[in-house]
């Protein structure tokens, strides 16, 4: 097979002076415009930047000033928010989503397909639709009349029910061989050891799937935590940056400095982990 | 997936141990499966979890749509008086017009422009993987983050940063967000830029699957790069295209966080969606039950949406 049809276009076999030429405009092209606003950004949280028109690429007076005066007004506190929120949604997600995995994946039981519908028909339905009737549920929990709102749990509970984990970990888990729980069970295995012991260690690449989704997902939460947060105390990063823009003695170099924190944990886990995102992404687009 | 295939044929010699014993089929079926009640215990956490923060939310987004919503107060039955609010108000009919052009906007923008990404960008060597994970990071950034960063970028005088591009071309400045002529597309175009390179991801996974001796065979007939997209890429994406237009149509009637942050609804409410209407009148002005009614209509109109693509696509694919 010849290069030129390794891809749609056969950019790749081009080797013509001109047609490289013009392969390079391009892809600089594509680079500045989806790249270059996030260098911007790069550059600006490290520089002096007193007014909205000195945004640039190059740095003109290098400075760390940005990030002290972001500390000082408190993006410590919302990052650490943003990193419990974080931490406890997507333990209690994924906990949730293994274990629901595991019921719907590996037994049959009455009722199983309506469950799975059930949860299933949740992924039709957008956040946002619900965010008003959540909030007034939040203020006082059903049966147990607890009040959520003004604290981290409030933003951390709800996460737990997300349909697109369960799907993952079901369809992963139920192509984990049926002898290899067989055989556990003649050795006398319960549930419980199956599940720990023999389907869970099989399901890393989906736990990894999960895990980056998740955690991207959680990180990007606006909504939820706008609604459950009564005052500074309990807000996240991203919720903070609005506020921090309100103050107008707040220079746009301090703001790129706590939107520079606000975006490198996400950044940080999709190129580390890659290979899952892109992986997640194409299964979870293309199943659909 | 890695699942390793040497153990259970290891595992199977000890079968036939099992079936030497036959128990009553009652009794062997609970030894397997544990007792009825297993599977439940296992799926209660998510059901509670469920139940409590989508079931009943959705019930209550109805039954509230239904009612005049007073905290502490009681509620008072209205019958369809909130639909008819909701319906007959002249700043609800404006924001659906608006959440319909972004809908619409950022649907055919991010697809054009992601399929263009992947078109250029398909290829296994080192530089175009690097291209393409540096053209997919607006995606992992929190929305919350490219608002304010388009919001300096979009700084309405001339030194701001996009108007002292567009001036190098002779153009501008432009007012973007702060114009009411101009802030839709900005918000658009904002939208795009986050939307395109995800569109980029899905596509280039559908380009992967097909068929490499299809194109082999259109060069060896002749055909120009310009009929391969044509005749062989772009049916090949069929399926790819049905999916990210009902995914990215739900995005935009639902858009709020970034319209939220960039204009907030305004300039002169030239922006403002279905969803910032619902927050402000749920959340700031406390008409709770009128807000639920918008919210169920735009739920419909996503699931009329989505309904509306599968039966299209059960009759294309039949």
């Amino acid at each position: 097979m010849t290069a030129a049809n390794d891809s749609a276009l056969g950019l790749d076999a081009v080797k013509s002076p001109a047609g490289r030429i013009l392969k390079f405009v391009l892809y600089a092209l594509l680079l500045l415009v989806f790249a270059g606003p996030l260098l911007a950004l790069l550059v600006s949280a490290f520089n002096d930047v007193s007014d909205p028109t000195a945004l640039s690429v190059v740095p003109s007076s290098p400075t760390l000033d940005n990030f002290g005066i972001a500390f000082d007004l408190g993006v410590g506190m919302y990052l650490l928010n943003s990193f419990l929120v974080v931490g406890f949604g997507l333990l209690l997600q994924v906990v949730i989503s293994v274990l629901a995995g595991y019921a719907l994946a590996r037994k049959k039981f009455r009722f199983m397909t309506f469950v799975l519908v059930a949860i299933l028909a949740t992924l039709m339905l957008p956040e946002e639709i619900l965010a008003i009737p959540l909030s007034l549920i939040l203020s006082d929990l059903p049966v147990v009349h607890l009040n959520l709102i003004g604290s981290l749990a409030g933003m951390i509970v709800p996460l737990g029910a997300w349909a697109f984990s369960i799907l993952v970990m079901t369809e992963f888990m139920k192509d984990v061989p049926r002898e290899l729980e067989e055989a556990a069970r003649i050795d006398g295995a319960g549930d419980l050891r199956i599940f720990a012991q023999i389907i869970l260690p099989m399901c890393k690449p989906a736990l990894g799937v999960i895990g980056v989704f998740g955690f991207t997902m959680i990180w990007d939460q606006y909504l939820l935590p706008l609604l459950v947060s009564t005052d500074a105390s309990t807000y996240t990063l991203p919720l903070a940056l609005r506020t921090l823009r309100i103050d107008t003695n707040v220079t746009p170099g301090v703001i790129m400095a706590a939107s520079l924190l606000a975006l490198l944990p996400s950044v940080a886990a999709f190129l580390f982990f890659q290979r899952s995102f892109v992986r997640g992404l194409a299964s979870g687009a293309l199943k659909g | 997936m890695t699942v390793d295939h040497a153990k259970p044929a290891a595992v199977g010699a000890d079968r036939p141990a099992v079936k030497r014993t036959p128990a009553p089929k009652a009794r062997r079926r609970s030894d397997r499966d544990g007792k009825w009640w297993t599977p439940w215990l296992f799926l209660a956490p998510a059901l509670i979890l469920f139940v409590y923060f989508k079931f009943i939310p959705m019930i209550t987004a109805v039954t509230m749509s239904f009612q005049d919503v007073q905290p502490y107060l009681g509620n008072q039955w209205v019958g369809g008086q909130n639909y008819s609010t909701v319906l007959g108000d002249e700043a609800f009919h404006s924001a659906i017009w608006h959440t319909v052009v972004i809908a619409i906007g950022q649907t055919a923008g991010s697809m054009i422009i992601g399929l263009a990404l992947a078109l250029l960008m398909e290829g296994q060597s080192k530089r175009l993987k690097f291209l393409r994970s540096a053209a997919f990071l607006p995606v992992v950034v929190p929305i919350a983050v490219v608002a304010e960063l388009w919001r300096i970028m979009y700084h309405p005088t001339e030194d701001g940063m996009l108007n002292s591009i567009l001036g190098l071309v002779g153009l501008g400045p432009s007012g973007f967000i702060n114009d009411p002529d101009s802030s839709m597309i900005s918000v658009i175009i904002t939208g795009i830029w986050r939307g395109a390179p995800y569109d980029m991801m899905i596509f280039l996974a559908g380009l992967a699957g097909i068929d490499r001796g299809l194109y082999e065979a259109a060069t060896v007939d002749g055909a120009s790069r310009w009929r391969k997209i044509l005749h062989v890429t772009l049916p090949g994406l069929r399926s790819v295209f049905s999916i990210l237009f009902v995914l990215a149509a739900i995005r935009g009637l639902r858009v709020f966080t970034e319209v939220f942050l960039l204009t907030n609804g305004g300039p002169n409410g030239s922006t403002e969606v279905a969803m910032t209407l619902i927050y402000k009148l749920g959340l700031e002005q406390n008409r709770l039950g009128v807000g639920a009614a918008g919210a169920v209509l735009l739920f419909l109109a996503t699931l009329v949406l989505t309904l509306f693509v599968q039966v299209l696509r059960r009759r294309r694919d039949a």
